[in-house]
C-alpha cells in the first residue's frame, strides 16, 4: 500500500496517517503528561493489586473465626500475634490481624464501589439518553425524578434505602445505585441534548436506522467522555458511603468486614489511646479515595477540549 | 412514467410560541424520474423544510398539516414511524450542507456505512462492507479499502462530502434529497462534486431535487427550477427559459443580485429589505413589500398560479418578460 507516486490528478491524501497516533493513544499520552495523576494511577493499580491479591499475602484470614485468637485483642502495631506472625499494624478489638482486616475490607470497599459505578452509570446513562431523545412529558418527568434525587442528601437517601432493603453486600449495591443514577442522567442528558441536534443524528435518521441504533450507536459514543469523569468521582462517593453507611451501623454486617465496618470497630477504643484500630483502615480509605480522585482529576482535564492547549 | 416524487399543496407549519410559523405553505411541483429539479431561494424560503418534509424528519412543534407528498405513487403523509423508516435510505436518500457535521465523529467510516447498509439489506457484515468500498470507489475516493477504516476528521471537506454521497447511493434510491452539499466546499471541489453526481445520476437514473441559493450551481445542474419565497413556490419551469427570461419580480431579482452580472465597479444591486417573518406574512402577495413592480392589487390579495405554455407556472398578478412567453 506505499506507492510512493499517486497520479497528480488524485485528491490530496489526507494530512493525518492512520497509524501514526490513533486518538486513544494520544489520550493515553496526554494522561501521563501529569504526574500526580500518574502517582494516583500508580497508587490506584497498587491498592487493586493487595486487595485481588488479599488470601496470598494477608498474614491471616479474618473471616475465619477459628484463626482468630481473642487473647490477640487490641494489641500494638508490631506485636506478635499469638500464632506466631507479626500484626504489623495492630489487632482489633476481637483479636483479628488489622493488616488482614484491611486487604480484606479493600476487596469489599472497591467491589462494592465498582459495581455500583457501573451499574449506576449504565443505568443513568441509558436514563439520561432517553429523556434527552424523547422529549416532551418523558423527559419533564424524568427530569423532575432527577431534580428530587439530587436534591436531598445522598447519605440520607441510602440510609432509608438501607433501612427497608436490609444488611449485606447486593443491598448496599442496589441502595449505591439508587443514590447515584441522578448525577449520571443528568449529565448525559446534558450532553445527548446538544448531539441531538447535530446533523450527523439527522443524517442516521435520514438513512433509516431505528431510535434504539440512532441513540445508542451514535449518540452515546459522543457522550461518554463527562461519563467516564462521573463514573470516577462516583465511584470514590459510593466507596465512602458505602463506609459512611457501615460506620453508621447499617451498611454491612460484622461478618463482611469492609473498611467502614473496622473504622466503626476502632471507634469506641479511640479516646483510651489505641489509636491504631480506627486510623490504619481509615488511611487506606483516604488513599484509596484520593487516587481515584486524582485520577479523575485528570480524565476530565484531559477529556475536556475545551482545555486543550 | 408516473413522477418519481409528487408534492401537492404541502403545508408544513410550526407552532410556536411566537405563532405559527408557515414555513411551508401550500407548496406544489413533481420530479420525474432522473430528473433534476434545482429548488432555489433565500435562507428562510422553506426549501430545507420541504425537503425534509419529504424525509419525514419533521420535529415538533413543526408538523405537515396539508398536502400530499407521493414517492413512486405511495403517500408518504400520514405515514407512521416505522413505515417511515422503510423509505429513508432505501426510497429516498438525503445528503446535507455541513459534511463536517453529518458523518458521526467518533465511528469509523466502515461502522457507519455498513449500518447504513444493514439497516435495509439482510446481508452479512462483510458483503455490506464489500459494498461499502465499491460506493467509495464509484464517488472517486482513493484506496477505499483502507479509507474505510478511517475516521471522519481523517478526510478533508471535499472526500467527506463524497463519503457522504456514497452513503446516500448505497440502496441506489430513485430520489435523493441534496440540502445545500456543496455548499460549504471550496469551488474547484464543488465543481468536481457537481459533475460526478450528474455523471453518477445518469447512471443509475436518480432523480435529485438540488436544494440551494446558487443560482450559478441550479444553471449548470439542473432540469427544471422551483424558486421559493416565503413558504411558497413563485415561479417554475425549465432552467435556461426561467434564468433567461423570469417571470417572477423576486427571480429576476435574484439573479440582479449575482455580482457577475454587474460591470466592474458598479454599485452591487440587491432586493430591497429582508425576508419576511413567516409567522406575520403580509395580506396579499408575501414579496409586495420588496417588489418594484408591486401595484394596489399585490397589496390586497395573494395571488394565484398562473400557468404558460412550456410547464411554467408563476405566482404573480403581474409578470415580467411576458412577451417572451406569449411567442
Amino acid at each position: 500500500m506505499s506507492e510512493a507516486a499517486l497520479p497528480a490528478a488524485t485528491a490530496a491524501p489526507p494530512p493525518a496517517e492512520a497509524k501514526e497516533e490513533t486518538p486513544f493513544r494520544r489520550f493515553v499520552r496526554s494522561f501521563f503528561e501529569d504526574r500526580l495523576a500518574t502517582f494516583g494511577l500508580c497508587l490506584f493499580a497498587l491498592i487493586v493489586l493487595l486487595a485481588l491479591a488479599a488470601p496470598l499475602i494477608a498474614p491471616q484470614n479474618p473471616y475465619d473465626l477459628a484463626s482468630v485468637d481473642v487473647m490477640d485483642s487490641r494489641l500494638p502495631p508490631g506485636d506478635v500475634a499469638a500464632e506466631g506472625f507479626t500484626m504489623w499494624l495492630g489487632s482489633d478489638g476481637v483479636g483479628r490481624d488489622l493488616l488482614s482486616g484491611i486487604l480484606y475490607g479493600l476487596r469489599i470497599s472497591l467491589m462494592v464501589g465498582a459495581f455500583s459505578g457501573i451499574l449506576a452509570a449504565g443505568l443513568g446513562t441509558a436514563i439520561g439518553l432517553i429523556a434527552a431523545y424523547t422529549g416532551g412529558r418523558t423527559e419533564n418527568a424524568i427530569m423532575r425524578i432527577v431534580d428530587l434525587q439530587l436534591s436531598l442528601p445522598s447519605v440520607l437517601v441510602a440510609l432509608i434505602l438501607v433501612a427497608g432493603l436490609g444488611k449485606g453486600v447486593d443491598k448496599i449495591i442496589i441502595a449505591l445505585v439508587m443514590v447515584q443514577w441522578a448525577y449520571y442522567a443528568r449529565t448525559v442528558r446534558g450532553s445527548a441534548l446538544v448531539e441531538r441536534r447535530k446533523e450527523y443524528v439527522e443524517a442516521a435518521q435520514s438513512l433509516g436506522l431505528s431510535h434504539a441504533r440512532t441513540v445508542f450507536r451514535h449518540i452515546l459514543p459522543n457522550c461518554l467522555a463527562p461519563v467516564i469523569v462521573i463514573v470516577t468521582v462516583q465511584t470514590a462517593h459510593a466507596i465512602s458511603l458505602e463506609a459512611t453507611l457501615s460506620f453508621l451501623g447499617v451498611g454491612l454486617p460484622q461478618t463482611e468486614p469492609s473498611l467502614g465496618v473496622l473504622i466503626a470497630n476502632g471507634f469506641q477504643y479511640m479516646l483510651s489511646g489505641k489509636y491504631w484500630i480506627s486510623v490504619f483502615p481509615g488511611f487506606a480509605l483516604l488513599m484509596t479515595i484520593v487516587s481515584i480522585n486524582l485520577v479523575g482529576d485528570r480524565l476530565r482535564d484531559v477529556l475536556n477540549p475545551r482545555l486543550e492547549k | 412514467m408516473a413522477p418519481v416524487l409528487e408534492v401537492a399543496n404541502l403545508k408544513t407549519h410550526f407552532f410556536t410560541r411566537a405563532g405559527t410559523v408557515k414555513s411551508v405553505d401550500g407548496v406544489s411541483f413533481h420530479v420525474e424520474r432522473g430528473e433534476v429539479l434545482g429548488l432555489v431561494g433565500e435562507s428562510g424560503s422553506g426549501k430545507s423544510v420541504t425537503g425534509f418534509s419529504v424525509m419525514g424528519l419533521i420535529d415538533p412543534p413543526g408538523r405537515i398539516v396539508e398536502g400530499s407528498i407521493k414517492l413512486n405513487g405511495k403517500e408518504l403523509v400520514g405515514l407512521d414511524e416505522d413505515g417511515f423508516r422503510k423509505v429513508r435510505g432505501r426510497e429516498v436518500a438525503m445528503i446535507f450542507q455541513d459534511p463536517m457535521m453529518t458523518l458521526n465523529p467518533v465511528l469509523r467510516i466502515d461502522t457507519q456505512m455498513i449500518e447504513a447498509v444493514t439497516a435495509h439489506d439482510k446481508v452479512s457484515h462483510k458483503a455490506a462492507r464489500e459494498r461499502a468500498r465499491d460506493a467509495l470507489a464509484k464517488v472517486g475516493i482513493p484506496s477505499p479499502e483502507e479509507r474505510l477504516n478511517a475516521y471522519p476528521h481523517q478526510f478533508s471537506g471535499g472526500m467527506r462530502q463524497r463519503v457522504a454521497i456514497a452513503i446516500a447511493l448505497l440502496h441506489r434510491p430513485p430520489l435523493i434529497i441534496c440540502d445545500e452539499p456543496t455548499t460549504a466546499l471550496d469551488v474547484t471541489i464543488q465543481s468536481q462534486i457537481l459533475a460526478e453526481m450528474q455523471s453518477l445520476c445518469a447512471e443509475t437514473g436518480t432523480a435529485l431535487v438540488w436544494i440551494t441559493h446558487d443560482l450559478g450551481v441550479v444553471a449548470g445542474l439542473a432540469d427544471r427550477i422551483a424558486v421559493m419565497y416565503a413558504g411558497r413556490i413563485v415561479e417554475t419551469g425549465a432552467v435556461d427559459p426561467v434564468l433567461d427570461m423570469p417571470l417572477h419580480p423576486y427571480t429576476s431579482g435574484l439573479l440582479g443580485s449575482l455580482p457577475a452580472e454587474g460591470e466592474p465597479g458598479a454599485p452591487l444591486r440587491q432586493i430591497r429589505g429582508s425576508t419576511p417573518s413567516l409567522a406575520r406574512l403580509p395580506q396579499g402577495c408575501a414579496f409586495a413589500p420588496r417588489c418594484d413592480h408591486a401595484q394596489a392589487d399585490c397589496l390586497a390579495l395573494a395571488p394565484a398560479v398562473t400557468s404558460f405554455p412550456g410547464a411554467r407556472g408563476v405566482r404573480c398578478h403581474h409578470p415580467l418578460n411576458l412577451a417572451g412567453v406569449a411567442a
